[in-house]
């Protein structure tokens, strides 16, 4: 996925919130990336870096949450962990489920001064 | 840099023009949002929440991102504090797909987003398209590449009206680019709009544009494993057709497996058989169209 732009999107989200709020350093950002959502969590950190380094989130650091894989087998009718998109259900084998969670990529919090 | 798609900012060119001022939207509140303000331990916590009704603003050419309050520090807050965001980072670009959406269904627009693999057929296929519609039902497209204008020339010389996005170094088209095509293109009422997404079977499987469906073109002189090994884009698409079919004699394509392929990541993917260079199965592909056209102006008197 692009690691460069949503970092870029991050930033942004940031920015947009310390104009309408006006503080002046950001410490800290909590970001939930879900398992699945395919980011490569170090190239986030690394472009993450990169993107507020002339910014009100300069040296801020990053935390990511890591919300887990959730899916549901409509043949086993139940809940499963998903590590991986596309992979067989851990119980039946079948090829049918559907995520449920796992996907998201959000900005959850900031530490602000 | 672009902030959907990191393309350098700027070097995205619209009909040859680049865009107006920034790519972004100016800041962003759901109606009704709250924002909170809690202080570290140690200090006076502080409750404060703003109800803030802005409603979404459209794409415009000129965005100023010079606007809007600096709010100022509150008294004795001096020291850090948490603020709550819980913001989805690509909502960006679902808000303006969803501008974009609303736009087409207000006015009876079927919109297809037509993703492949570069030099699956994709540009022939419209271009046979225009002409086998043959002025029957209005349309345009519009057409991504990095570079040229290539794409939208074929498309004017068959007769539709065309706009070409160049991202430069962008990879896919955002929603963005094409809620400003939009505008530029100057949409008619009921028509069909086609939207030649740039050759890319990664990317743009993420970006939604708006559109009704997305169509993946599939090509035999591609491997049987495509889906399998692309399953975002054939699981985002509700539609394949599977290209060049006139080439079979002349390959060992196993067509058959590429569709059990294609129904295995997507169980509910559509599939058509079509040549576009000879025009075969093209018979089909426009039944599902005028379908997909017939639904948009239904729906659209329905909301009237």
């Amino acid at each position: 996925m692009h690691e460069m732009s949503i970092a870029e999107s991050v930033l942004q989200i940031i920015e947009d919130r310390a104009r309408a709020d006006g503080y002046a350093r950001v410490r800290a950002v909590w970001l939930e990336i879900g398992q699945l959502a395919g980011v490569e969590k170090e190239s986030l950190r690394f472009c993450f870096d990169v993107v507020t380094r002339d910014s009100v989130a300069r040296d801020a650091r990053l935390e990511i949450i890591e919300t887990a894989g959730q899916g549901w087998c409509p043949v086993c009718a139940c809940n499963v962990a998903v590590s991986a998109r596309y992979e067989p259900c851990p119980n039946c084998g079948g090829f049918q489920i559907e995520v449920t969670g796992g996907e998201e990529m959000r900005v959850k919090e900031l530490e602000v001064e | 840099m672009c902030m959907t798609c990191g393309c350098g900012k700027g070097q995205t060119l619209i009909g040859g023009r680049a865009l107006g001022g920034s790519h972004a939207l100016a800041r962003q509140h759901k109606p009704g949002e709250e924002m909170h303000y809690r202080a570290r331990e140690g200090s006076a916590s502080h409750a404060d929440a703003h109800d803030r009704t802005h409603g979404n603003s459209p794409a415009r050419d000129t965005m100023d991102f010079g606007a809007g309050p600096a709010g100022a520090h509150a008294p004795g807050m001096s020291q850090s504090r948490m603020v709550k965001i819980e913001r989805d980072i690509l909502a960006k670009n679902n808000d303006y797909a969803d501008a974009n959406r609303r736009h087409f269904s207000s006015h009876g627009i079927f919109a297809l987003n037509l993703v492949s693999s570069p030099g699956s057929g994709k540009t022939t296929l419209l271009v046979k398209t225009i002409t086998a519609l043959n002025g029957t039902q209005p349309l345009a497209v519009i057409e991504g590449d990095q570079q040229t204008d290539n794409d939208a020339a074929r498309i004017r010389t068959a007769g539709a009206p065309a706009l070409q996005i160049n991202t430069g170094k962008g990879c896919h088209l955002d929603a963005h680019m094409v809620g400003q095509a939009m505008q530029r293109l100057a949409l008619k009422d009921d028509s069909l709009l086609l939207i030649e997404n740039v050759g890319n079977l990664v990317c743009p499987a993420g970006f939604d544009l708006g559109e009704a469906h997305k169509v993946v073109i599939f090509s035999v002189t591609e491997g049987e494993d495509k889906p399998l090994k692309y399953p975002d884009m054939f699981r985002a698409a509700d539609l394949m057709l599977l290209n060049k079919c006139d080439l079979l004699p002349h390959l060992d394509f196993d067509a058959d497996l590429a569709v059990e392929n294609a129904r295995r990541v997507n169980p509910d993917i559509q599939v058509i058989r079509v040549s576009a260079a000879r025009g075969e199965g093209l018979a089909g592909w426009l039944e599902w169209i005028k379908a997909g056209c017939h639904d948009a102006v239904a729906a659209k008197q329905q909301t009237l």
